[in-house]
């Protein structure tokens, strides 16, 4: 592993778009990812407790859509960033065969804190799933 | 509106704190290196020991995001680690299922970070029941939003340090649609969604007609010449029941617009512009624009049609783009 480059404070303004991300949804991603954030609800790895509940297929869990959001932000900003606060809020649920693609944009930046804020989105084909704010403090 | 009984015995639970709830496993290298697999995270802060010993914490810190998952109970529900607390900091959900809500869903997730934690800490968490709404209606159904904030701490010789706090709403409801379990191995498929398409009348299938054959055809009375959009069985100005139509050059200016910001209804990407473009032979038609900018729509601007097709071939539709004056 090498380390890779960081965004730096004074590289950053506000209306920077952050290059997209497309993530496949797979039944083996939300099983796996709902197993290593230690969320064994039957629904996110069991599709027959799924479709009891009435769900067509498992879904992604929440603690999976933070990580995915970490994910985006920090593979635009690099391992020099700090996270202050990640907030996210829950939309269309993230489904086996779907595609969830995030984008993102710089809304603030304050020269005193270095922090910057990011506004996310990460869409699949039923609208969005999640909408959120990421905040950082780069060098 | 008056509430029930029984809602005086969720409210008066507002504010209360629960006691702790230990971590099974402390900060551990295997737990990190699995998330970051399956999450695709490669920052090598979380992963390569010699790259973290150069940052300020002198070693690998877990991702942020991990803060919730080192001190859920795991595999078998309510099975704490041992020490944590008896009580219950979920139990005015449970209030809330006895009284006809069952449903929940989680709405907000917003986590915050005081510091990173390091290989080795032991952390656990309190929560507080922040808030309980007031009985509201949405899309799910009827229920009440209940706030937990949970503060997250390391424990430590000369006092235990707060690490962040995580504030999680939920939405426990009585849904509006009581959810039939889906059949069994059921094909299960991510619901696809189409545009909607237009009703076509026998005043308007020249229209679409011409759209599929990549014409942009407008309704001329063959009268008095009139032209007239949208399609309409009579002229407006002579009342002649006769037309016939002509192909227009597809070039005009944007007499206004709107962006559609919310709701966000798929599959139109959002904000969505839709112009109304007045054409250069005089009639003017509402249509989807491409290639702006919301910020750098102006009236007056000038447009080209070209014809977009969506859902397969299935629809083809008139788009408006810019283009130099």
């Amino acid at each position: 592993m090498t380390s890779k480059n960081s965004k730096r404070f004074d590289d950053v303004r506000p209306g920077e778009a952050l290059p997209e991300l497309a993530i496949p949804i797979t039944t083996t991603l939300i099983a796996s990812t709902a197993i290593a954030t230690r969320d064994y609800f039957p629904g996110h790895h069991d599709m027959e407790a799924a479709q009891q509940l009435g769900s067509p297929h498992v879904f992604m869990n929440i603690l999976t859509t933070s990580g995915l959001a970490q994910r985006f932000v920090e593979g635009w900003a690099g391992p020099a960033a700090r996270f202050k606060d990640l907030k996210i809020k829950l939309g269309a649920p993230n489904y086996p065969g779907d595609t969830m693609t995030f984008s993102g944009e710089v809304v603030r930046a304050d020269a005193a804190s270095r922090e910057v804020d990011v506004a996310l989105k990460g869409k699949n084909s039923m609208g969005s799933h999640v909408t959120g704010t990421a905040t950082l403090v780069l060098p | 509106m008056a509430e029930q009984e029984w809602m005086s015995e969720v409210r008066a639970k507002v504010g209360r704190e629960y006691g702790r709830v230990y971590a099974w496993d402390e900060v551990n290298a295997p737990m990190i290196r699995q998330w970051c697999e399956v999450m695709g995270v490669d920052n090598p802060l979380y992963l390569d020991a010699a790259y973290a010993a150069t940052t300020e914490f002198g070693g690998i810190v877990a991702p942020p995001a991990m803060l919730q998952a080192w001190c859920l109970e795991g595999l078998h529900m309510n099975n704490y680690a041992p020490g944590s607390t008896d009580e219950n900091p979920y139990e005015v959900l449970k209030t809330l299922e006895a009284h006809g809500f069952p449903s929940v869903v989680a709405v907000n997730s917003d986590l915050h970070f005081d510091r990173y934690v390091k290989l080795g800490e032991k952390l656990y968490y309190t929560t507080r029941l922040d808030a309980v709404g007031e009985e509201k209606t949405t899309g799910l159904g009827t229920g009440y939003f209940v706030t937990l904030i949970m503060t997250f701490l390391s424990q430590k010789a000369g006092g235990d340090e707060r690490v962040g706090q995580l504030l999680f709403r939920v939405f426990k409801f009585r849904p509006a649609n009581v959810p039939k379990p889906v059949e069994k191995g059921a094909a299960p498929a991510v619901p696809k969604f189409k545009r909607p398409k237009p009703g076509i009348s026998d005043d308007t299938r020249f229209f679409w007609e011409g759209v599929e054959a990549g014409k942009l055809l407008i309704q001329r009375c063959t009268c008095c010449s009139t032209l007239r959009h949208p399609p309409a069985p009579v002229c407006i100005k002579c009342h002649s029941f006769d037309w016939d139509s002509v192909e227009a050059s597809g070039k005009g200016s944007i007499y206004s617009f709107v962006v559609m910001h919310y709701p966000e209804v798929p599959p139109f990407e959002h904000p969505n512009p839709i112009g109304l473009i007045e054409l250069d032979e005089g009639v003017r038609l509402v249509a989807g624009l491409v290639g702006v900018k919301r910020d750098e729509i102006e009236i007056g601007q000038r447009v080209q049609v070209e014809f977009q097709s969506f859902d397969d071939g299935e629809l083809t539709l008139p788009m408006f783009r810019p283009v130099a004056a």
